[in-house]
């Protein structure tokens, strides 16, 4: 059984502020799930399938499905970081196909700037199994994802001019997004001569730190054919999930987890990656991009730097428009978990409700990857091929 | 000859015997009896074949460098030892470690150089296992 065309997500929503020190944790779910319901025509008590993540506060889904007053069939906890949110889709648009549930609300929010919980999903993890082994050495998010831009450098020449070119594409999106975090448009020089933080990568490598959140609404064919005319649903074609372990001591630091689900996804979808028109990809870090790119097949391994080059992610002419919200670079990273809004800025893209200046032509398949965890030790990745068309 | 912090690790009975040989200054490692597979993280069953049959056995201590960086924000402990060197270290034997290159000129370090073990006492039964050239 396939998941192809049984699904569609047909409400998006995606917090306007980047700072909210005037709501708690759970407010902000509650706003983003109301947000989403409301783009989607539908009501809370209209769920019947809750999903949520370690950013949420309480025990998994019971405390947040408690709190949004929802009587839920299904409740889902996966927890796989930033990506945790394409995990969700993929999840839900499954137990829709199979009968379980008809309208699923999936919610993230997060207050890394002005309070609240503190984001998870990146190590630290004293009591885990690998705790001892990795948190004696001064392991950050930063440093490790360094170590897998200094590999892929030595293993393929990639530059750092080149993860330059990542974030000023980037940029160029972000100067047309008003809610935007970062609004100015960079050069290659900029970022290079922006501040080390961990030896390849510089502060501009990194994506920005914000409070925020978003949610979506996934339903069956029935209720997304209902709604809006059936105009303004992001139907789920493909979806593939796994994660990328430190391989039994033999970490191999080139290759993201979307290596394997992106395959799955796109034979899911029955697509190539030439078919792709869009494509949200998870930006943690520059160097998440490029390998990301890589693994999913839009170049060959090793080629990633002079695919991103010449303003190839630039949209909405450049050979794989990207994250044309300003993406986590530059955008928006709610509560250090990117994976929701990648999903929100491809269902954007398939309406033609991107702003006119990064909107692609015709956009009638995207794709959405998330990256969770630290590329560094272990990591999520899920990836969704949405289209136009139920099929 | 070096200022890095040296924070215990968290030690539990399945990690035991690996951190009570940092402690005699000996890097040993699980090797699946089965098949011959040399495990990390250190764990009592392998998780190649499945078996629970592991003997610890003494590491050369020798390895190559299979990534670093050069930390320049640190946090906690260590946000007051930058510039320090995070990195991979292929052991001989296999595994890719997790660890710090000992290091006082972090810009000469390059992928493939050649290291060696060290230990940093943490002064509670334990040790750090960390790498230096030469």
């Amino acid at each position: 059984m396939s998941i192809r065309g049984r699904a569609a997500i047909v409400g998006a929503f995606e917090h306007p502020l980047r700072d909210i020190p005037h709501l708690t944790l759970p407010q902000v779910h509650r706003e983003v799930a109301a947000g989403a319901l409301a783009d989607a025509g539908l009501a809370f008590s209209d769920v019947d399938a809750y999903f949520c993540a370690g950013d949420a506060p309480g025990f998994g889904a019971l405390s947040m499905a408690e709190y949004l007053g929802l009587k839920p069939r299904i409740l889902d906890s996966t927890e796989t970081g930033g990506s945790s949110y394409l995990f969700h889709v993929g999840h839900a648009a499954a137990l829709i196909a199979a009968g379980k549930c008809s309208v699923a609300l999936i919610t993230l929010a997060g207050k890394p700037r002005t309070g609240g919980a503190a984001p998870g999903g990146s190590g630290g993890f004293s009591a885990a199994p690998e705790g001892g082994f990795e948190n004696p050495w001064g392991i950050t998010v930063p440093n490790a994802y360094a170590l897998a831009a200094r590999r892929h450098m030595y293993e393929f020449g990639t530059t750092s001019a080149q993860l330059a070119e990542i974030k000023v594409a980037a940029s160029l999106h972000a100067q047309h997004n008003p809610n935007a975090f970062l609004r100015d448009v960079v050069t290659v020089q900029e970022v290079l001569d922006s501040p080390m933080v961990a030896d390849p990568l510089h502060r501009l490598d990194c994506c920005v730190i914000t409070d925020g959140g978003g949610a979506v609404v996934v339903a069956n064919p029935e209720i997304a054919r209902s709604l809006g005319g059936g105009h303004r649903a992001a139907w789920v074609l493909g979806h593939g999930e796994t994660m990328k372990s430190t391989n039994n001591g033999r970490i191999d630091l080139t290759h993201t987890g979307a290596r394997w689900s992106g395959p799955a996804a796109f034979a899911e979808a029955g697509v190539t990656p030439a078919d792709i028109r869009y494509a949200s990809i998870y930006d943690s870090f520059t160097i998440t991009v490029l390998q990301t790119i890589e693994d999913l097949g839009f170049c060959a391994k090793g080629e990633g730097g002079r695919f991103v080059s010449d303003g190839g992610l630039v949209a909405p002419f450049g050979r794989l428009p990207f994250n044309t919200d300003g993406g986590g670079l530059c955008n928006n990273h709610p509560g250090n978990r990117g994976g929701m809004t990648k999903i929100i800025e491809a269902v954007r893209q398939l309406r033609g409700e991107a702003h006119p200046a990064v909107q692609v032509p015709d956009c009638s398949l995207a794709l959405a990857h998330g990256t969770g965890g630290n590329l560094g030790t272990r990591t999520g990745a899920a990836t969704l091929i949405l289209g136009q068309e139920d099929a | 000859m070096s200022n890095l912090p040296v924070p215990a690790p968290r030690v539990n009975s399945e990690t035991q015997p690996f951190w009570d040989g940092t402690a005699e200054g000996r890097l040993v490692l699980p090797h699946c009896d089965r098949c011959a597979f040399v495990i990390w993280y250190p764990r009592s069953f392998c998780p190649e074949c499945g078996s629970t049959e592991v003997t610890w056995k003494d590491a050369s201590g020798f390895g190559t460098i299979y990534s670093f960086s050069i930390t320049r924000k640190g946090q906690g402990e260590y946000r007051n030892a930058t510039p320090y060197v995070l990195a991979y270290v292929e052991l001989d034997e296999g595994p890719r470690v997790l660890t710090n290159l000992v290091e006082d000129d972090p810009d000469a370090l390059e992928v493939g150089q050649r290291v060696r073990v060290v230990f940093h006492d943490t002064g509670q039964g334990t040790a750090l296992y960390r790498f230096a050239r030469g």
